[in-house]
């Protein structure tokens, strides 16, 4: 069976599992644990389009998170509008701000860009936290709806939300597959691997650079209007706060920077170890959580930066050559 | 006249934020590693100071020395067992070890020194000094002082010692500075030891005035970064100047204004300074 077979064997499956795993496991708790690797993994997908496929390392990626968690919750509040067209709202006003945010900070390169993605996320959240029409500090609550479709609430079980998150991350991959398809998709690695070349050869970097950001933090705003949607309360500290960007882009170093399914398989183990730890250790409210987290963080970065997917390559080489695209480009090989 | 001590107290903060990032800009300088981390060694200095007290009753201002040692041997440490293996690694690789470390350190304090909020009660140093009308706490001044004189202490070391010009020779040029027989390893090695003490000295400084606490670093470190951008990658006179900058733009911003959005301010500030001009106020293009 050859590597590019099994790849997509296993993404069947995985997908089978994902689809049929809250209907064997009725446990509230496992069913939850699914969901949030769900969001995770599409948060991770997300950024993944920018950090990974652009190499432009954002830390600051929860601001468009919440911005699409809080225009989706803004607009059902006002007027009442279905959080399904809400979603796409938000992700029009996250766009639409990355474009704002993008175009200065694209003159910064490398740690210049990710330290100005950090300050640009914490003045989001310092100016949220103090305004009064987004409910400050305290956030915004969703009024108690009964279940339905249109508003988007299910009370009485959680199936929905798994099978929306399920939807929105494959969307998400679809988006990320056709990009790394089209012109702008090789465009964007030229700018990674070889921004002077990319330049002499008239592609216009910034351009570019600003296709991969609003997609991304497009994407990235639809997970917020679900998380708002699945909570149903939404604070400043929980849907825009740095460790939230840290953890997008983590999920996507964990699985495999710059690949189509490293963010989803960095999402289920982070997630998974995090839920570990949190009940092995959390209770006891002495930061053990934390310490596992950091070690792991640190251990990764320094011995398999390259993550899963790269550790796969590694360990089994492919033993044909690859296919004809150059096997350098760890999307055609690796990805389902 | 208030106008003017609110300017002042600006000041006094502001040399002791210089004194956190010019620990930073070093490590940067020699190095080209954005230390996340970096405000954990201010925390970990903070606690040094906090059990000198808390168990022998020595005051912060006299287990200073101690403290500077200590962390001295933390920074070097640190990059005997874990930077070294990331010197010529990915971007990405460097941001996410120090970013591990950053949550580590924090995880460790608190597991072996708890949540809770510490504060060192008794002194040496209390009252206020006045002086021409003005009014200012004896430890601000204090630590202030103490802030200008380690920074003044490394930019003179850097300046005028051999070592130093060692140290600046690889910031400059690793490969030309290995030809001339200097171990970029110790430097290195150097550069995070001194960077580390910095901060630490920075920590037993605000000790007591400051609530001790694993995540106090998150409050510094930010600040650290935008002083960092502000002066000019590796530049000590640069971080030094930007911080009486920002010290002043924080409090005179927060008194004018409105103390919620200090951060957002600063930030702001710091963002038009990239835009504008991204090698800083005095670093080279």
């Amino acid at each position: 069976m050859s590597r590019a077979v099994l790849g997509r064997t296993i993404a069947l499956a995985a997908l089978g599992l994902a689809a049929l795993f809250p209907l064997v496991v009725t446990s509230a708790t496992w069913q939850n644990t699914a969901i949030l690797m769900l969001m995770v993994a599409q948060m991770g997908v997300a950024w993944n389009i920018l950090g990974g496929y652009a190499g432009q390392v954002s830390l600051g990626h929860a601001a468009f998170f919440g911005t699409g968690a809080y225009v989706s919750t803004l607009l059902a509040l006002r007027f009442g509008l279905t959080p399904w067209a809400g979603m796409f709202a938000g992700a029009g006003v996250a766009a639409a701000l990355s474009l704002v945010i993008g175009w200065p900070c694209f003159r910064l390169k490398g740690h210049y860009f990710a330290m100005a993605t950090i300050a640009v996320g914490e003045i989001v959240q310092a100016v949220v936290n103090g305004w009064d029409l987004l409910g400050g500090a305290v956030g915004l609550s969703l009024p108690l709806h009964p279940t339905g479709f249109w508003p988007m609430v299910f009370n009485r079980s959680k199936l929905p939300y798994h099978y929306i998150a399920l939807g929105l991350l494959l969307f998400t991959l679809l988006v990320n597959w056709l990009v790394t398809r089209s012109h702008v998709g090789y465009y964007l690695r030229a700018i990674k691997d070889e921004p002077d070349a990319a330049r002499s050869l008239g592609v216009s970097l910034t351009r570019y650079k600003l296709y991969a950001i609003a997609l991304s933090s497009g994407l990235a705003a639809m997970g917020g209007t679900l998380y708002a949607q699945k909570e149903l309360l939404i604070d400043p500290g929980s849907t825009l706060s740095t460790g939230l960007s840290i953890k997008m882009s983590l999920v996507a170093i964990m699985g495999g920077v710059g690949t189509l399914t490293g963010p989803v398989i960095g999402a289920v183990l982070l997630t998974a170890i995090e839920e570990a730890s949190r009940m092995g250790f959390g209770g006891t409210g002495r930061g053990t959580d934390m310490v596992v987290y950091g070690l792991l963080i640190v251990l990764i970065a320094v011995y398999q930066p390259s993550g899963v997917l790269g550790w796969i390559k590694q360990r089994f080489p492919a033993s044909a050559p690859a296919a004809p695209p150059a096997p350098a480009s760890p999307v055609e090989g690796a990805a389902p | 006249m208030l106008l003017l001590q609110t300017i002042l107290s600006g000041v006094l903060i502001g040399l002791v934020y210089a004194l956190v990032a010019v620990g930073l800009t070093l490590i940067f300088g020699v190095m080209d590693i954005v230390n996340f981390a970096h405000g954990e060694f201010l925390m970990l200095g903070m606690y040094s100071s906090f059990w000198g007290f808390a168990l022998w009753k020595l005051d912060p201002l006299f287990t200073l020395p101690f403290t500077a040692l200590l962390l001295f041997g933390v920074g070097a440490a640190l990059y005997r067992v874990v930077i070294r293996r990331i010197t010529d690694a990915p971007m990405l690789s460097q941001i996410f070890t120090t970013f591990g470390l950053m949550i580590l350190f924090r995880g460790l304090a608190q597991y072996f020194w708890s949540p809770d909020f510490r504060s060192i009660d008794q002194s040496v140093l209390t009252g206020k000094v006045a002086f021409a009308g003005l009014q200012f706490g004896l430890p601000q001044v204090v630590a202030a002082g103490g802030a200008v004189a380690t920074t003044g202490a490394v930019w003179w070391f850097l300046r005028f010692t051999r070592l130093g010009a060692a140290l600046e020779a690889t910031a400059a040029d690793k490969e030309a500075a290995a030809l001339m027989g200097i171990d970029a390893q110790k430097m290195f090695a150097l550069a995070w030891g001194l960077g580390a003490a910095c901060a630490g000295v920075a920590g037993a400084l605000l000790s007591t005035t400051f609530p001790i606490f694993p995540e106090v670093g998150a409050n510094f470190i930010l600040f650290a970064f935008v002083l960092v951008a502000l002066g000019g990658f590796g530049s000590v006179a640069g971080a030094f100047w930007a911080g009486i900058l920002i010290g002043v733009v924080e409090v005179v911003g927060g008194y004018l204004w409105d103390p919620a959005y200090k951060l957002v301010l600063v930030l702001s500030l710091y963002l038009l300074v990239v835009w504008l001009r991204p090698q800083g106020l005095m670093g080279k293009a």
